[in-house]
């Protein structure tokens, strides 16, 4: 496959992802390109983290394509989808750290388990990428003795390890007080700037996503309502990308008898 | 009409259970097998074994379930020959108290308590460990960095169990006939000489050999058990509490019934 700079790093065509007979994804389109940073907006219950989580291969679509460096992940076999995962880092958003080894055996253990590399090698490159997040010295802590802040950035340190080519972050400032969130969004900027890295970072955060995003993507009860630059995002018009943009509360208006029957529980008349 | 639909229902809901009641035999049955696979078939593919982690596994599993063990297969072995003693006095044969001890501990008791000390220790302990992990992401995050949970998490166990459990039953038999030996040196005539003697004298090797193959089929039910239900933990704390009880409670069942039928197997093939 020919991979130019034009080639998208990911390619997602009409993919629909359903838990059991419900869809969460109803058949959503786009492309992630070489050395951008995509950042995936949503709110609680929009769809985002299943996107992601599809992504990364931990659900099967029921439908559509999604191509990841040339792989179909929608019909890959485990042997294709292990060899795609090699080439891709997950930060998750609680860190998912290995609670029984410590910070540098969490990162070590994708080079212990998937390369031939020395110990000392590994030792090396553990260091090196505990420095690039700002963890240098915490090799030997175990995750339990790390704040949440640092907690995510180990996680990252990890997802490093492998020099992946395309970082994912689930959530990556969620938890976080604002300083720490802002030193997270700006590792993330830093790797950007330092590896050219192809990011997806799904996120409900505002200010970080106008911050690290090249381009970003809104997604709203499973559609994509918004993809565009941060300037196309600012300025849309669609009622929905506004009221998610400005912050504006669901209307509370309720039909007085639908809330009646709600209060007492008589579900007939609502079915009628 | 509703007791009719009641009627109706009721064939439905028996074919229900009974097919979901084989489908989580048959996932016991694939994660054995996958972990027989990985485990014998793997190293030969190139695939590394954790070899190291079965090795923890088997600390926990068994060295630190001596003194328990020990201490509840005495107790056992000492009430098994009060209360043979109790019925053989009145027939004038309280010197058969050995041979009542020694056949009752190795071929059934010895197992079946070191069984269920290994489901109270180990078994829910590999579900509260997996379930734990389901809960923070971190068996995500290992099929993200494209390692398999159950070579990872499952595979070690298997192999610590199988070995550890049977050594612990061996041991367990020892510690019951001493029990007995107690009750036999202060309570009959035997010498603790005499009480090995008699002991020897009532075993044959197939008894040795049936109770350490039940065993074995032990090890294999409470870790699959243990890490099935490890897997199918849900989203949030109290689930993990959830899953530990159901690995607790369906392993000492499912034990109880292997027991049954094996034994009825050993007892039909050596009756002609």
């Amino acid at each position: 496959m020919n991979e130019s700079a034009e080639t998208p790093v990911i390619s997602v065509e009409n993919l629909r992802v359903s838990y059991g007979e419900r869809e969460v994804l109803h058949g959503i389109s786009f492309d992630v390109r070489r050395g951008e940073t995509l950042v995936i907006l949503g709110g609680s219950g929009s769809g985002k983290s299943t996107l992601l989580r599809t992504l990364v291969g931990l659900e099967r679509p029921s439908g559509g394509e999604a191509w990841i460096k040339g792989v179909n992940i929608a019909r890959a076999s485990a042997h294709d989808l292990d060899e795609i995962r090699k080439k891709m880092g997950v930060s998750f958003q609680g860190g998912a750290l290995f609670g029984s080894m410590t910070v540098g055996e969490n990162v070590a253990l994708p080079l212990r388990e998937h390369t031939r590399l020395e110990d000392s090698t590994i030792e090396i490159m553990v260091r090196i990428k505990l420095e690039q997040v700002g963890l240098a010295s915490f090799e030997d802590f175990m995750p339990s003795q790390l704040s949440g802040g640092m907690k995510k950035r180990a996680a990252v340190a990890r997802a490093l390890a492998m020099d992946p080519e395309i970082l994912f972050f689930d959530e990556p400032s969620a938890g976080l007080d604002p300083i720490i969130a802002a030193g997270i969004d700006q590792l993330i900027l830093e790797l950007r700037a330092a590896y050219s890295i192809s990011m997806v970072v799904v996120t409900h955060e505002l200010a970080s996503a106008f911050l690290i995003a090249d381009r970003m993507l809104l997604i709203d009860r499973g559609n994509i309502i918004a993809i565009g630059t941060r300037q196309e995002l600012a300025s849309s018009v669609n009622p929905r990308v506004r009221q998610f943009l400005d912050r504006v509360p669901e209307p509370q208006v309720e039909d007085e008898l639908n809330y009646l029957q709600m209060l007492t529980g008589d579900k007939k008349a609502s079915d009628t | 009409m509703k007791t009719a639909d009641k009627i109706t229902a009721l064939p439905d809901r028996v074919g229900l259970e009974t097919l979901k009641g084989l489908a989580y035999v048959g996932g016991l049955a694939r994660l054995a097998g996958e972990s027989a696979y990985i485990t014998f078939v793997g190293p030969f593919k190139g695939q590394r074994l954790h070899a190291q982690r079965a090795f923890h596994q088997a600390m926990a599993i068994g060295v630190r379930a001596i003194p328990i063990v020990s201490l509840i297969s005495f107790f056992v072995g000492l009430i098994m020959a009060l209360q043979s003693a109790y019925e053989l006095r009145r027939l004038g044969a309280v010197q058969f108290v050995a041979d009542a001890v020694a056949i009752s501990i190795v071929r059934e008791l010895g197992p079946l308590i070191t069984a269920i000390i290994v489901i109270g220790r180990s078994g829910s302990a590999f579900a509260a460990e997996i379930g734990t992990m389901k809960v923070t992401e971190e068996v995500d995050a290992l099929e993200t960095m494209a390692l398999r949970p159950v070579a990872f998490l499952v595979a070690p166990k298997f192999l610590a169990m199988l070995v550890m459990v049977p050594c612990l039953t061996i041991w367990a038999d020892c510690m019951g006939v001493m029990g007995g030996c107690l009750f036999g040196v202060v309570g009959a005539d035997f010498t603790f000489l005499s009480y090995l003697q008699a002991t020897r004298d009532a075993l044959v090797l197939h008894d040795v050999f049936t109770g350490i193959v039940k065993s074995a089929l032990f090890a294999l039910v409470i870790t699959a058990v243990g890490c099935q239900e490890g897997f199918s933990t849900g989203a949030g704390a109290e689930e993990v509490g959830r899953s530990t009880t159901e690995a607790v409670v369906k392993s000492i069942f499912l034990v109880i019934l292997v027991d049954l039928v094996f034994t009825a197997v050993f007892y039909l093939t050596n009756r002609g």
